[in-house]
């Protein structure tokens, strides 16, 4: 069982009773629909694109390409590489050669096979290795080479000590494309406002990005497009780039028709063209003294970014940060390189480039230790990043509690794990199961670091009856954001939270906050609460301290009212908001929070590279089928640092939904590409995990406020997600003797020893 | 034709009868709590009762629920528009996160509760297998699911 909390989020009672409208169950008047075409290409020059006979298939209204484009035909959030609509080329199957609009989604659907594309197939580059060599031909010519990025770590010489080290092992690791399956595939209305301003609802995790997106394609000015905020139905980091061209589209289809438009997808739409996980190719030697000592590494990975750029710099940066996992290391040399294919496009996924690094780096130690004799879980101590230790980019972590032995800790004491241990299999049993325990631990830096603009903002704006307005540049993907903004809040206030409505946030009424991913809304946007909560509190101490016969610094908040000195003096806070109207002053506030210096040099791959850092571990009990191969899960535990724990069982929400992930990219998940087409695009072949998959979970939590946040709270979203691979490999080892270098991990029954 | 929706009579023109069931209830009975997460029957997102029984209804057609009980999740609420015990027990545990799934689940536990008053969690483990959920990792579903089974006895 787990351990319960009652829980509390500002949304649920809407979304149990189905009242909740998210983008598809927006009705507009005069709403059309648009739908996207795709060729049957992966890689090939366009020369036409015909649709005079679409065009006159009954109801459709119009249909657009490329040319019909006002602004920048492509756009992206660091290179501009993306084709919103196909040009010049395909450069991958799930590239839109046009949209079609109708007056219903069955007409628009209908005409999509009277558009007809006449292009001049490419050899399609599918194998990274293969694109990365010198001549190969390129996805764009522009970009002079196919390599997307190259970031390094350069500490010590790690060549020179790699020679001396008692012991080297050098492994190769594969993984494998995965689908965020969020269960809302891709929406976008886009409403033409008689202001001129185009209006966009959306399932996003990024409205800012989202209007960067449709303002580059209709070519005007950000203040012209409004985006604004519905509950959307999952996120994982894949509902930035793919559905911000979505709603682009649907905002140009809106310009060029001067009707609201709207662009649902299917499932199959969803899953040929948006953005995975990245695949990766990881070689590493590892060098480490007989007693166990890590003394050396080299690394090398190679990332398949896919057709378009996307995240991909920055998701490479983060696996070449954490590149060691969480061990102090000397001598390090990383090469991470971001390379384009024409496979699907790879960007953002909880995780972020950490669960394959962590996949391969923790099955590492382990086959480690056993090389020198001693437990896994002593070799990581021996190793392992504690209070003041230095990272291999050169980061002394003394501004925070370094809690990684804390998690372990927990951990292994929840399962048990000492005794445990002694009764795996390891490949020898009496019956056909053979029984295994695993675990796996990280660090992981919060928020962006030094990959980019990290700061976000909030507003209060206390009504005069003491009903509080409040709004935070985060968006509500399903994690709790919103709730987690009102708790903060409350707390920081001295008001109960009922007195608070968390205001649907829009593009047009709050500042750029960047995207609600990496971990960063409840660390960035609820830090951005607490600043604007105590600037509130200064002005309202300041202003009522007469009132309340002390000095301004003397004023407390506490149980819905504002006090003096002693409790003689006290005002209830709706009656305190009532003075402030008599004095003609605004209980408003804006708040920011700009996140702690960060450096990173490129050349070295040295720097500080994250403000601040969370600390987890995970274990597993499994059984394995020696006949059939099967993986039966038995129990899993989780144990993170979370600096605060705002909602406990959000937080716990958060720990069940990451391990569960973990498992389905551990054991079923992957795209399946034949020739660069996606074969499984819908649930019945891509297999995620099922309540019968997965075993009872128990969630712990660790908390040690955090200095540098101002609400003492961290992140927890994608550290739960980026564990259950290796901890899973780790006790499959444990159960059959034999280690999986890629993923999924497949047991042949014949792996039976 | 007559269908039962939520309790009441709802006439179904010769037109609708071949509509699929899930695009009827969203469009035409602006009953959008209903979801589509797959379209082909593989995730229940989509799910609703007929005649008690969890349905997909991206699969059905409008004719199929000719002469029968349709509930779905905005019929589950009490007639006074509180909360049913079940969708309560799903708010207490955090077993709601995006959303996307929960109707369709919280039917399906509907569905299993009136036949399973004391079910075991392996029993509501299996009762919800058919409903994909991508946030929850279903463990507070699971709480949420058997809190409530109290309230079926
Ligand atoms: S939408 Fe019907 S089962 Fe997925
Ligand atoms: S709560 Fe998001 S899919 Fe279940």
């Amino acid at each position: 069982m787990s351990e319960k909390h009652s829980a509390w989020r500002n949304d649920a009672a809407a979304k149990v009773t189905g009242r909740a409208r998210y983008t598809d169950d927006l009705k507009f008047h005069g709403l059309l629909h648009a739908v996207p075409v795709y060729t049957d290409h992966v890689h090939a020059r366009i020369r036409a694109i015909d649709t005079a006979a679409a065009q006159r298939s009954p109801g459709v209204v119009r249909v657009i390409t490329a040319s019909d484009v006002p602004g920048s035909v492509t756009f992206g959030q660091i290179l501009r590489d993306y084709h919103m609509l196909a040009d010049d080329k395909v450069r991958f199957n799930g590239d839109v050669a046009a949209v079609l609009v109708a007056e219903t989604r069955e007409r628009a659907i209908a005409a999509i096979p009277l558009v007809k594309i006449e292009a001049e197939e490419l050899p399609p580059l599918l194998d990274p290795d293969e694109a990365m060599k010198p001549g190969a031909p390129l996805v764009h010519e522009g970009h002079g080479s196919n390599v997307v990025n190259h970031h390094v770590v350069r500490r010590g010489d790690a060549a020179a000590a790699l020679a001396r080290c008692d012991h080297v092992i050098e492994q190769e690791f594969r993984t494998q494309f995965i689908e965020h399956a969020y269960l809302e595939p891709e929406t976008a209305v886009a409403v033409p406002r008689q202001d001129g301003v185009t209006e966009i609802y959306a399932s996003m995790q990024h409205p800012f990005s989202t209007r960067r997106f449709v303002a580059a394609l209709l070519g005007v000015p950000l203040a012209d497009v409004e985006v604004r905020t519905v509950p959307m139905g999952g996120g994982f980091g894949g509902k930035d780039d793919t559905v911000s061209v979505v709603a682009a589209r649907a905002a140009l289809a809106a310009r060029l028709t001067g009707r609201p438009v709207k662009m649902t997808y299917d499932r199959e739409w969803s899953v040929r063209e948006s953005y995975k996980r990245h695949p990766y190719r990881i070689k590493y030697r590892l060098g480490f003294s007989r007693e166990g000592r890590m003394e050396a590494c080299e690394v090398r990975v190679v990332a398949d970014a896919g057709a378009y750029c996307s995240v991909t710099p920055w998701v490479t940066w983060r696996s070449t940060v954490q590149c060691c996992g969480p061990y102090d290391v000397p001598h390090v040399h990383c090469d991470v390189y971001g390379v384009y294919t024409n496979n699907v496009v790879t960007g953002a996924m909880r995780g972020f480039g950490s669960p394959q690094m962590n996949f391969a780096i923790e099955q590492l130690v382990e086959m480690a230790a056993e090389k020198c004799g001693i437990s896994a879980t002593a070799f990581r101590r021996k190793n392992m990043l504690r209070q003041g230790s230095v990272t291999i980019t050169g980061q002394t972590l003394d501004t925070h509690t370094v809690s990684l032995e804390q998690a372990l800790d927990s951990t292994l004491g929840q399962v048990d794990f000492h005794d445990k241990y002694k009764k795996c299999s390891l490949g020898r049993s009496e019956s056909d199961e053979l029984y295994g325990i695993g675990y796996a631990i990280s660090y992981r830096g919060m928020s962006l670091g030094a990959e980019g603009m990290d700061f976000n903002a909030a507003v209060i704006n206390v009504q005069f009856d003491g009903s509080i307005l409040l709004e935070a540049a985060v968006h509500e993907n399903g994690q709790g954001a919103e709730s987690a903004m009102v708790l903060l809040c409350a707390e920081e206030l001295g008001v109960s939270r009922e007195r608070i409505r968390y205001r649907m946030p829009s593009t047009a009424n709050i500042p750029d906050g960047g995207t609600t991913v990496a971990s960063r809304g409840t660390i960035m946007g609820g830090g951005a609460v607490v600043n604007a909560a105590r600037a509130l509190k200064t002005k309202l101490a300041e202003l009522l301290a007469p009132q309340l016969s002390c000095k301004p610094d003397d004023v407390r908040f506490k149980d819905d009212h504002i006090w003096g000195k002693d409790d003689s003096h006290t005002l209830a806070f709706g009656e305190a908001m009532h003075q402030l109207f008599l004095m003609q002053e605004y209980p408003y506030s804006f708040g920011t929070f700009k996140a702690p210096k960060v450096s990173w040099d490129e050349h070295t791959g040295q720097g500080n590279a994250y403000f601040t850092w969370v600390y987890g571990c995970q274990a597993v009990e499994l059984t394995v089928n020696k006949k059939t191969g099967r993986v039966k899960l038995l129990n899993m535990a989780a144990s993170h640092e979370v600096g605060r724990a705002v909602n406990p069982a959000m937080v716990l929400g958060q720990f069940y939904g990451g391990m569960a992930m973990g498992t389905g990219y551990a054991l079923f998940e992957q795209i399946q590409h034949e020739k660069g087409k996606i074969q499984n695009t819908n649930f019945d072949r891509y297999r995620i995990p099922r309540a019968t998959d997965l075993p009872e979970m128990t969630g712990l939590i660790i908390e040690n406020a955090d200095p540098l946040s101002p609400s003492g709270a961290k992140g927890v979203g994608e550290p739960t997600n980026e564990l259950m691979a290796p901890a899973i490999a780790n006790a499959v080892y444990n159960a059959t003797g034999r280690r999986h270098f890629a993923l999924p991990i497949r047991i042949e029954p014949e792996d039976r020893p | 034709m007559i269908t039962y929706v939520n309790g009441r009579p709802r006439e179904v023109g010769a037109a609708e009868r071949s509509k699929n069931l899930l695009a009827w209830l969203r469009e035409d009975c602006d009953l959008t709590g209903t979801k589509n997460g797959c379209g082909i029957g593989a995730c229940g997102a989509c799910t609703v009762l007929v005649d008690g029984r969890p349905v997909r209804s991206c699969r059905r057609t409008v004719a199929d629920a000719e002469g029968k009980r349709v509930l779905t999740i905005e019929g589950l609420a009490r007639e006074d528009g509180g909360l049913h015990p079940l969708q309560q027990a799903f708010i207490d545990a955090g077993a709601v996160q995006c959303g996307f799934c929960t109707p369709g689940m919280v039917l399906t536990a509907h569905a299993f509760l009136l036949q399973h008053r004391n079910p075991s969690r392996e029993q509501i483990r299996k009762a919800i297998s058919g409903n994909l959920c991508r946030c929850t990792g279903y463990q507070q579903i699971i709480d949420a699911i058997e809190a409530a089974a109290p309230h079926y006895r």
